[in-house]
């Protein structure tokens, strides 16, 4: 496992960065890289802290687990049945380029101020990347495959659980990890409003109170977190593509 | 046991590539079909088993019409059809899973193909990492633990090296002396059509018949690609092949 050695070596590169920024042209407002460190250190001593890095990893993590739950199986039936796709296709491609963002305050007005609007704003931009992938994955499934299956008796259900679904995982699994860097994205977004938890509030509390280390002590949790989710999700992905394993691997 | 009649695939879009097919193959019987690349091969073996249905004729089992797949008749697929998420065991298991036998039974029986056909301890592995030859063994493993009445065959062994492929024929060749299970082999080899098949239809012309029916004496026997027969029902083969 080489990952921490390369996150370690991206994240020293950075504070140098950082440091020549805030020894030169940024010094009157950028704390240096040490001491945003030691208000992160302080911070990870906190239980309050904490509790607003819960309220983030609950939130980001209910998202994306409904966002799978829905987005997968429908991503696999439409890309394998060609009638619900020709159903279902206009409205994903209608309102794919739509910035989904846009909706929160709608959400806020139909779901209320609280925890269904944040959540579901997040599922509902990661179940787009989630179904398009996913269906697109099946539809490229080798026929061969489902040839096979139907030279034995298969039906469409053995197609499923035989072929469609594990052919699928890989995409669905992908689509996932590259949502996390966007679903942070949004739970930052989400949480800057209408809460007084999470992350994202923590950040925004601290830059309005300018306490510049403290809000760069919330940065972190906020990055820790999308890395976390990031090889989280790369985990599964491995796990349940193990097939995969290359010769001698 | 096997009979088509008059088989006809005309596909979407109006073109026709098979017409009039006819071909009868007998229990305990061997047939090879040899053609070129793009002559309909594939096709006709779809029509066989009930993957794709005829534009017009038929095919019955024993009487029976095929209209569907049925476990009776086993395929093996250009290039195997292995799933590479499934180990060895469950797919030489899969026609058993499909059917719903239960698990115990039919990993017990797919275990003992997989020994005869020289798998055993590569039963947990996926197909990524066995070579071609075993992969193809595993294909054929699958065939035999459904027990079918008729396997179907499409090139099994045009992607293999030459010593692989030669080793696999008389693999396939040993299986069926010991289970008597008839086979339609389809390739485009002429030497496989005559070391396997006991007769051989060369398929041609456009769109494709099968044109001539090249009987193949000394036919499993020992020696036989060896044999002076085989090489004059191997100049027969060419000489249909280059009418057609
Ligand atoms: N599903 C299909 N739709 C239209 N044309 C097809 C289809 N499958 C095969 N063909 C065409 O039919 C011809 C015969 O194909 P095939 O049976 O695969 O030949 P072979 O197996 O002998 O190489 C080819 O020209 C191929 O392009
Ligand atoms: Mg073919």
């Amino acid at each position: 496992m080489r990952a921490p050695l390369r996150y370690a070596a991206v994240v020293a590169l950075l504070a140098l960065g950082w440091k020549a920024l805030a020894l030169g042209p940024a010094g009157d407002v950028l704390p240096h890289p040490e001491q945003a460190l030691a208000a992160f250190a302080r911070q990870l001593g906190r239980a309050e802290f904490w509790g607003h890095a819960g309220a983030s990893a609950a939130r980001s993590g209910a998202a994306m687990i409904l966002a799978w739950a829905v987005a997968f199986p429908l991503g696999v039936l439409m890309g394998s049945l060609p009638r619900l796709d020709r159903a279902l296709a206009p409205f994903v491609t209608l309102t794919y380029p739509v910035p989904k963002i846009v909706l929160l305050p709608v959400f806020f007005l139909l779901l209320g101020l609280g925890e269904a609007s944040r959540v579901g704003m997040i599922a509902l931009i990661l179940a787009y990347q989630i179904l398009v992938t996913t269906r697109d994955g099946v539809r490229a499934v080798n026929p061969k495959y489902l040839d096979t299956i139907h030279s034995l008796g298969g039906t469409y259900r053995h197609a499923l659980r035989h072929v469609l679904l594990p052919a699928a995982l890989p995409h669905g699994f992908t689509a996932l990890r590259l949502g996390t860097g966007v679903s942070v994205a949004v739970l930052f977004f989400v949480e800057s409003f209408a809460t007084q938890r999470g992350l994202g509030y923590f950040i925004m509390d601290s830059w309005g109170r300018l306490d510049y280390a403290d809000m760069f002590a919330g940065i972190f949790g906020m990055s820790a977190l999308g890395v976390a989710l990031y090889e989280g999700t790369e985990l599964l992905e491995r796990r349940a593509c193990r097939w995969r394993a290359r010769r001698g691997a | 046991m096997l009979r088509a009649e008059k088989l006809t695939m005309t596909y979407p879009g109006g073109r026709t590539v098979l017409a009039g097919v006819d071909l009868e193959l007998d229990q305990g019987r061997t047939l090879a079909v040899v053609g070129p690349s793009g002559c309909g091969k594939t096709t006709l073996l779809y029509m066989l088993c009930g993957l794709a249905a005829p534009s017009a004729g038929r095919v019955t089992l024993d009487g029976a019409p095929v209209a569907a797949p049925t476990p009776d008749i086993a395929i093996i697929l250009q290039d195997y059809g292995l799933l590479p998420w499934k180990t060895v065991l469950d797919n030489a298991a899969l026609g058993l899973t499909v059917q719903g036998v239960p698990r115990a039974e039919r990993e017990a029986r797919a275990r003992a193909v997989l020994a005869e056909m020289g798998l055993a301890g590569r039963e947990r592995d996926h197909p990524a990492r066995l070579s071609g030859g075993e992969q193809q063994r595993v294909a054929i493993a699958r065939a035999f633990t459904a027990r079918p009445k008729l396997l179907l065959m499409d090139e099994p062994f045009s992607s293999l090296d030459f010593i692989t492929r030669e080793k696999l024929q008389q693999a396939l060749l040993d299986s069926w002396r010991q289970r008597g299970t008839p086979f339609v082999l389809v390739t485009h080899s002429v030497e496989e059509a005559v070391f396997l098949g006991a007769d051989i239809a060369v398929m041609g012309g456009r769109p494709a018949r099968l044109a001539r029916l090249v009987p193949n004496p000394g036919f499993g026997e020992p020696g036989h690609r060896d044999a002076p027969g085989f090489h004059a029902t191997a100049r027969a083969v060419r000489a249909a092949l280059a009418e057609v």
